[in-house]
């Protein structure tokens, strides 16, 4: 069975460790908050100048003035630091964050990423997506292994515009866990009850797959 | 006005010598620490134009959105647009320019800008349409792009409380890219939700310093929140 979105973010949630400074993205990546390894302290880091996100805060704790990076209204946890956009860009380019997790409409086997625009549909913008893609040394992936209509976003090259070229080497989808090495894609694990058939067809890149390849443990 | 006194009494003084055409640079995240009065003031007086370097541009009918209402606004240098039909709108029929620039990028670009510092390096961008045009240099191995400082004629800011001197202080998350903004004008005006005299904030709590600073005005906000998410008690 492929993962649901909670199992995903459960996955992810297990790369993470004690003492991480971690940055969130909108999604699938935002529920990976909610599974923090038992007796494990993680700090999550906002990009809009937050270090220390707490939970949404309730009705007599609400205040516009205290948002994260997805405009939500949350709370600062304690030991949590606040600064401007520029000191928050600093932290992420400058490699400071230990793990930054996010969503991506493709990836390709040589680590590049395609996550802010449809070339056709309305562009938004990049958000600071490329200054993490960037700055960060390691990143995870998270997304559906295939486009609804079956489409594979695991590529031997991006069709669409990049939000960063050359700086991923781990993904997490609903059918399995892959690493990124000598631009190939290399399967790690799988979902429990995913054939390594069914991976290979929805994987258009080229992929290695060692004799063994372990079910994902939760 | 006179020797370090910053504070103006009126939404006319703060905003006096804005023309058409000119660049205005805008601090908040979303609608979190944006000035709203001194944008209901640009409304108001119906300059035109204008470009804005703002990480977003509001939502329809608040924040810089409002701006949109009578086509005020010629250009957008922000991170993440479109969370309004009528910027969607203009933007289609090409009355509205948009330079996408990634948000770290931005509040780079306006902190250098404000230090003096004209371009700088930066990995962002590179292999991507942000870097497409722009010189390119290896430093240790790995690629960077070259991009440009921003300042503007117009700095607007929203900070939480300044002394007569022009020494501010931001509320949590609504300081995001204020501080930047502040630095980076050649007229910043800010406005706030207290005045107090000079020496009743501790020296070393100050984020902006008053010579950043040309106009101070107090003003009284409605704060609206774009995501409200709460839990229950």
């Amino acid at each position: 069975m492929a993962l649901t979105r909670e199992q995903l973010a459960q996955r992810v949630a297990q790369e993470m460790q004690d003492g991480y400074y971690v940055n969130l993205g909108i999604g699938i990546p935002t529920l990976v908050a909610n599974y923090v390894p038992d007796g494990m302290e993680v700090m999550l880091q906002s990009e809009n100048g937050l270090l220390g996100m707490g939970p949404f805060p309730t009705e007599a704790e609400l205040d516009a003035d205290m948002i994260n990076a997805g405009k939500q209204t949350v709370t600062a946890a304690t030991g949590a630091s606040i600064f401007s956009s520029a000191e928050s860009f600093a932290m992420i380019r400058g490699g400071h964050v230990d793990l930054t997790v996010l969503g991506a409409f493709e990836v390709d086997v040589q680590g590049n990423i395609a996550s802010y625009m449809i070339p056709g549909k309305l562009i938004k913008g990049m958000g600071g997506a490329m200054d993490l893609v960037a700055g960060a040394d390691n990143i995870i992936v998270t997304m559906t292994h295939a486009s609804k209509h079956g489409d594979s976003k695991l590529l031997t090259k991006c069709t669409l515009p990049l939000t960063g070229a050359g700086c991923i080497k781990k993904i997490v989808t609903d059918l399995a866990f892959i690493e990124i090495k000598d631009e190939k894609f290399h399967l790690i694990e799988r979902a429990p009850g995913v054939s390594v058939k069914e991976i290979l067809e929805k994987t258009a890149g080229e992929m290695v797959v060692p004799k063994d390849v372990p079910e994902m443990q939760f | 006005m006179s020797g370090f006194n910053k504070v103006v009494d009126s939404y006319a003084q703060a905003l006096a010598g804005l023309e058409n055409g000119m660049t205005v640079l805008a601090g908040g995240f979303g609608l979190c620490g944006i000035p709203e009065n001194l944008i209901q003031e640009i409304k108001n007086k119906g300059t035109k134009e204008l470009t804005f370097v703002s990480n977003n541009c509001g939502v329809d009918g608040f924040g810089l959105g409002v701006l949109l209402e009578d086509r005020q606004i010629k250009k957008m240098v922000s991170s993440y647009v479109g969370e309004n039909k009528l910027f969607e709108e203009q933007l289609l029929a090409g009355d509205l320019e948009v330079e996408l620039t990634p948000q770290g990028t931005l509040a780079e670009k306006m902190r250098a800008g404000g230090a003096g510092i004209p371009a700088f390096y930066t990995a962002t961008g590179y292999g991507t349409p942000v870097g497409e045009g722009k010189e390119v240099k290896e430093f240790n191995g790995r690629k960077y792009i070259m991009e440009e400082s921003i300042t503007g004629d117009f700095a607007i800011v929203k900070a939480w409380k300044a002394d007569t001197y022009g020494n501010l202080i931001y509320r949590h998350t609504a300081q995001n890219f204020n501080p930047m903004a502040a630095t980076a004008g050649k007229i910043t005006v800010v406005e706030v939700e207290e005045i107090v005299e000079p020496g009743e904030l501790d020296p070393a709590h100050i984020h902006t310093p008053g010579i950043y600073v040309d106009r101070v005005i107090l003003g009284t906000f409605e704060k609206r929140i774009e995501q409200r998410t709460v839990r229950t008690a």
